[in-house]
């Protein structure tokens, strides 16, 4: 049943995120690229197996294997993975703010006719 | 020589990172002194790019434990012939695009410390040892260009750069789908470790590691722009301000070196990968070349004009890297080829756009250029270069490549590829030039170029004289390259031989 959960929540999360970022719109595609990386981390967070109160860190007088702990290893992956995708998100949400202002909308589809206009040199 | 101290490994990513902490702090205290600590720091980093390649050519495949923890466990670096030599191209270009970014960098903040960064995230991608650290490092050289490619931009570079970010993020994201993919079917993510454990899986597994696999080619078909996934790099590349799209030269070189390290290194023993993975890849590439020759003919402007070069010849690396050994080895002489001769290009064509005045880029009438026979020079060579006609180092590499590919299933179409995306190139550029040059009117309203921009370009001519006259020694090492590729045995034994430093090591004298 929690398999069952996770991996609909996962594929829940990815479709929305999908279908967000394939909108023309700034604030609907970081939205959509937040739900993507929220479904990122937890395929990452069960790719160590899912395990029910176990602990990731070696106790005394218990056999040190998988069968008895959670891997350690993927919760450090999902955790640089929340840090990156967070300034990421932070980097995208100020490009969108400054291109709502310079460019007066937020759509995000190109400009074809002047788009290599204002190259700095 | 003697093998260097392991501990240089971890230099060229060290001391960008702390150079650019300084910078922040240069920045503010003592503006003035910002530009030699960069240019000092980059020069510094490119010696030392050049006197490992050297250890590298011994054949020693240099190992850097961090942590001093075991290799599957640890973190590992690792110096082998591949990476040495893209250290070392990354080294030339850098310094040259500095060179030239010099001028530019008053006019926004943090640009140094940006540029920087850029380098210790280059830099690591091409030393790490495992797959997630490669996500690392991407994302530390994605930051850091993000930054470049905005600083000072306008409205519409602004909306170029929010497409670049997006689609690199959505790359990101299935960058991290398969590593966990990976390590939830091996248990490892060390290069030299999945090379040892995916052939022994269980075959239920095999089927999700070669997806993980190809889910992996995506995301560096993203960064070398491969052809369904290239469409940003025009767009993006010519919004970069000049000494940025010069350095940008070496990002989609990023994505093939990963192409390469993970199809040979990590998939290397798969018969699976090498009859449908590298079949899929050659065409892929075939097209991109197809794509980038079209564009190249199609586009009316100089800056996407070398963009779709870089296009044809990222394409052209790929199909080649898929052909087995030997046009490997002429692949990555021409690797070295096209990026120099691409980032001169690039620094070229903006100087060329910044003395027309208001047409900039665009062919056809316009005032005379400030210094049209030094320009109309540079141009010739750097096209010709990249076109690949005789005597210059792109001719050597198309010769090396082809040569190679003789022996290959596919060659015809390779050829034909190849030496037909030659010829429409040097259409696009011939009659980019004689448009550019040649229709003029009005009063010269440019000035002449400032000595950053023809220092950075005589850093990369000087760079490219050097690969023609060594010409034998390069093909010699990209060659040997390719060998050590061919043979991911040499590489995992080195990385999981390695033992840590023991107590009684470190008290030796």
């Amino acid at each position: 049943m929690t398999e069952w959960l996770f991996a609909s929540a996962i594929g829940v999360f990815t479709a929305c995120g999908v279908w967000l970022v394939l909108r023309a719109r700034t604030f609907d595609v970081v939205l959509g690229l937040a739900l993507f990386s929220y479904a990122v981390n937890l395929f990452i967070f069960a790719m160590g197996r899912l395990t029910f109160a176990a602990p990731a860190i070696v106790q005394p007088g218990t056999q040190a294997t998988l069968s008895h702990y959670a891997d350690p290893l993927p919760q450090a992956l999902v955790l640089t993975a929340i840090v990156i995708s967070f300034a990421m998100t932070a980097l995208v949400l100020t490009l969108a703010l400054k291109g709502r202002f310079v460019n007066r909308g937020d759509a995000c589809d190109a400009d074809v006719e002047t788009r290599f206009e204002d190259v700095p040199r | 020589m003697t093998p260097a101290p392991e501990h240089w490994l971890v230099v060229p990513i060290v001391l960008p990172l702390f150079a650019a902490a300084l910078l922040l702090l240069v920045e503010r205290v003592r503006p003035a002194w910002e530009a030699p600590v960069s240019l000092v720091v980059t020069v510094a980093v490119a010696v030392l790019a050049f006197r490992l390649a050297a250890v590298a050519d011994t054949d020693h495949i240099g190992v850097y434990l961090l942590g001093n923890w075991r290799a599957p466990f640890g973190i590992v670096l690792v110096l082998d012939r591949l990476a040495a030599l893209m250290l070392a191209l990354t080294g030339v270009i850098a310094v040259a695009s500095l060179a030239a970014a010099l001028r530019l960098a008053g006019r926004g903040p943090h640009f140094h410390a940006f540029f920087q960064l850029q380098l210790a995230g280059l830099n690591g991608a091409f030393l790490t040892g495992d797959v997630f650290n490669l996500f690392v490092f991407f994302e530390v050289l994605l930051i850091a260009s993000y930054a470049l490619l905005l600083h000072h931009a306008g409205g519409r570079a602004l909306r170029a750069g929010l497409h670049y970010v997006v689609i690199n993020l959505i790359g990101a994201s299935l960058f991290l789908i398969a590593a966990s993919l990976l390590y939830g079917v091996a248990g490892t993510l060390n290069f030299a470790d999945l090379a040892g454990r995916l052939p022994v899986l269980p075959a239920w597994d095999t089927g999700l590691a070669r997806g993980a696999g190809l889910l992996l080619m995506v995301v560096f078909g993203v960064k070398a722009a491969l052809l369904p996934l290239g469409f940003w790099l025009p767009e993006t590349y010519g919004a970069a301000p000049a000494p940025v799209a010069a350095l940008f030269a070496i990002m989609t070189k990023v994505g093939i070196y990963a192409i390469i390290r993970v199809s040979f290194t990590v998939f290397g023993g798969d018969d699976w990968m090498a009859d449908w993975g590298r079949p899929a890849l050659f065409a892929l590439g075939l097209l991109t070349i197809a794509f980038g020759a079209m564009g190249a003919l199609a586009t009316k402007r100089l800056v996407p004009l070398i963009a779709y070069l870089v296009l044809i010849s990222s394409g052209t690396l790929i199909a080649a890297a898929m052909l087995g050994v030997a046009a490997l080895g002429g692949a990555l002489y021409y690797l070295v080829h096209t990026t120099l001769a691409v980032a001169s290009l690039f620094l070229i064509v903006h100087a060329i756009a910044d003395q027309r005045g208001p047409r900039v880029d665009r062919f056809g009438n316009g005032p005379p250029l400030a210094q049209p026979a030094l320009l109309g020079m540079l141009f010739l060579i750097g096209a010709s270069a990249a076109a690949g006609l005789p005597p210059l180092s792109g001719f050597i590499g198309k010769v090396l490549m082809l040569q190679g590919s003789l022996q290959a299933p596919l060659v015809a179409w390779f050829w034909a590829a190849v030496l037909g995306s030659g010829l429409l190139a040097t259409f696009a550029l011939a009659r980019a030039g004689s448009s550019v040059f040649w229709k003029t009117h009005g009063t010269v309203t440019g000035s002449p170029m400032a000595p950053g921009d023809r220092v950075g370009i005589a850093v990369l001519a000087v760079a490219g004289i050097f690969l023609i006259v060594f010409a034998g020694g390069a093909a010699r090492y990209s060659m040997a390259t390719a060998q050590q590729l061919a043979q991911p045995r040499i590489y995992t034994g080195a990385v999981l031989g390695y033992a840590p430093v023991s107590p009684q090591r470190r008290s030796a004298p």
